[in-house]
């Protein structure tokens, strides 16, 4: 059997992370772990809400250690929640203070690694299922997606190999984006700890946040955040202090934003392309190529209209939600592409994906309603976050009932604004909706409000 | 009512006007209640709404909104928390 460290490194005294203020030692952090893992009850499926980044971490990997998968859902809706539950009736939040932990059996995530005897790295088999993520899948129902734990090292791995290129090491690294999703999960918690960096607890929401926590990280300093929390922070005029690399990703960044946010903090912004099915697969520095560079390894191919990521650390083949042009492989034989946005269907909104055909299952599954259909915004800024507007024909029901109901379903990310009633909707003789006759109605729709 | 309140009442017109305009609302504001929630159940807002809403905020009135005066939540419970900070905060 194949087993991996919990942390490929050995230098005991090193830093790992920063908590509360205080310098955590790689002796310390697997102590923390081991004394975590203690604590799990037998037979329990995780799911980690922690947003202290170092908790999260240390929640990720005790359950890793004990052989118990972490669930990382994509959505937070009612719905997923109690899917989980009827899924996983031994389900178990790890938390911290301040959590609402919906009503679910809670583990209290705290530091209680003590001790200064040394310690032997442990090890975890390379073919154990670690973390299970979750997307809308084509149908729109939510698909699971294991993560190996030798696959999931070997795609961290791949990634501090790209990333830390740019820097000539490993860096500390601070996240604007949550740890329980694909990209904050792999870019600002395993990225560091894997990789060699020092991972930072907290996750900064305004820009006044982001620019202070910026300030006081260890050199050098990677940030890892999102295209539309980068607009705000450029946007806001807080003075910016010098960052190492920038790397973004959940949705497309324009080149000009990309070397606004270069200038701003002398750095390299570096993009990432992915998905929560194939992990990280790609980059490129958005100023100088609109080429993305495929990881180590990593295969398209094209198949059934559609474009299929595989090798390397993915699971198995992948078609990908983006229509994709292929370009000269680079000297190293590694792919080359570029992206001409989504394929119909699929949505994806401040990084949370999802289909257009599963908003619309949902929408006309509630009670009342007679038809409808979301939208898509016509132009999409890159940087800005547009949003889904919907037509509905429910004569007896008034926008809340509609907007309550879609909420126990739906991200709120997905909400329809603005949500319109009309009489009825121009569906063509096939039952179509020409995109035309849909901008045509808009006119004369009334609107919530 | 005093001309504080009265001046407070305006601001707080002026402050969901901001909103409105900021997130392409099609609430009217003068709908938005002063104290009902912001969020959720309320006018709906998410994060990204927030963030939005800070962005404005800071061009307009000169207030870099901050999370850790542990005002993060409190500042966005309602149109009348939010303008009380802007006001008490503002540089112009």
């Amino acid at each position: 059997m194949i087993t991996l460290p919990l942390l490929p490194r050995n230098d005991w005294h090193g830093q790992v992370a920063l908590h509360a203020g205080q310098t955590v030692t790689l002796a310390a952090f697997v102590r923390d772990v081991k004394a975590l893992a203690t604590q799990l009850p037998e037979n329990v499926h995780v799911i980690n809400l922690c947003t202290d980044r170092y908790l999260f971490a240390l929640g990720f990997f005790a359950a890793a250690l004990r052989n118990t998968i972490t669930l990382l859902p994509n959505a937070v809706s009612a719905e997923m929640y109690a899917q989980l539950r009827g899924e996983f009736p031994n389900l178990l939040a790890l938390s911290e203070a301040g959590c609402n932990a919906g009503g679910l059996p809670e583990l209290r995530v705290t530091r209680t690694g003590h001790g200064a005897a040394p310690l032997e790295m442990p090890q975890i088999p390379a073919e154990r299922v670690v973390a299970r993520l979750y997307t809308s899948g084509s149908t729109g129902i939510p698909q699971p997606h294991d993560k190996r734990w030798g696959k999931l090292i070997a795609n961290i791995l791949a990634a501090a190999q790209a990333q830390w290129a740019w820097t000539q090491g490993p860096c500390s690294v601070l996240g604007t984006v949550p740890a329980q999703h694909m990209f904050g999960f792999e870019s600002s918690v395993l990225l560091p700890l894997l990789g060699g960096g020092i991972l930072l607890p907290e996750r900064p929401f305004f820009p006044a946040d982001i620019a202070a926590s910026l300030a006081v990280m260890p050199r050098p300093r990677a940030f890892i955040t999102a295209p539309y929390h980068l607009r705000t922070l450029l946007e806001s005029g807080v003075a910016l202090p010098p960052v190492d690399l920038i790397i973004c990703a959940t949705a497309p960044l324009s080149q000009q934003l990309a070397a606004q946010a270069e200038n701003a903090m002398h750095t390299v912004l570096a993009e990432i392309y992915g998905s929560t099915e194939t992990g990280q697969i790609a980059t490129r520095r958005t100023v100088m190529t609109n080429e993305w560079l495929c990881f180590k390894g990593i295969h398209l191919t094209d198949r059934d209209d559609r474009t299929w990521a595989s090798g390397g650390h993915i699971e198995e083949a992948i078609a990908l939600g983006d229509i994709i042009e292929h370009c000269a492989s680079d000297d190293d034989g590694r792919a080359r592409f570029i992206l001409h946005g989504r394929l119909g269907d699929m949505i994806n909104i401040a990084g949370k994906r999802t289909s257009l055909a599963y908003l619309n299952g949902i929408l006309n599954g509630i009670d009342g309603v007679v038809d409808g259909v979301f939208v898509q915004p016509d132009d999409e800024m890159p940087g800005a976050a547009a949003r889904l507007s919907a037509y509905v024909v429910a004569p007896g029901l008034k926008p809340n009932d509609i907007l309550d109901a879609l909420r126990q379903h739906i991200d709120p990310v997905f909400m329809p604004r603005p949500l319109s009633f009309v009489a009825e909707l121009p569906r063509n003789n096939t039952g179509k909706l020409p995109r035309a006759a849909l901008q045509a109605l808009s006119a004369k729709s009334t609107t919530h409000d | 009512m005093s001309t504080d309140q009265t001046d407070s009442i305006a601001f707080e017109r002026e402050v969901a006007q901001l909103i409105v305009e900021a997130l392409n609302l099609e609430t009217p504001a003068e709908s938005i209640a002063p104290e009902a929630p912001l969020f959720g159940e309320g006018l709906g807002l998410d994060s990204i709404d927030v963030l939005e809403v800070s962005l404005v905020v800071s061009k307009r009135y000169g207030v870099q909104l901050r999370a850790d005066n542990q005002d993060n939540t409190h500042i966005f419970t309602s149109l009348r928390t939010l303008a009380a900070h802007i006001a008490q905060h503002r540089s112009k």
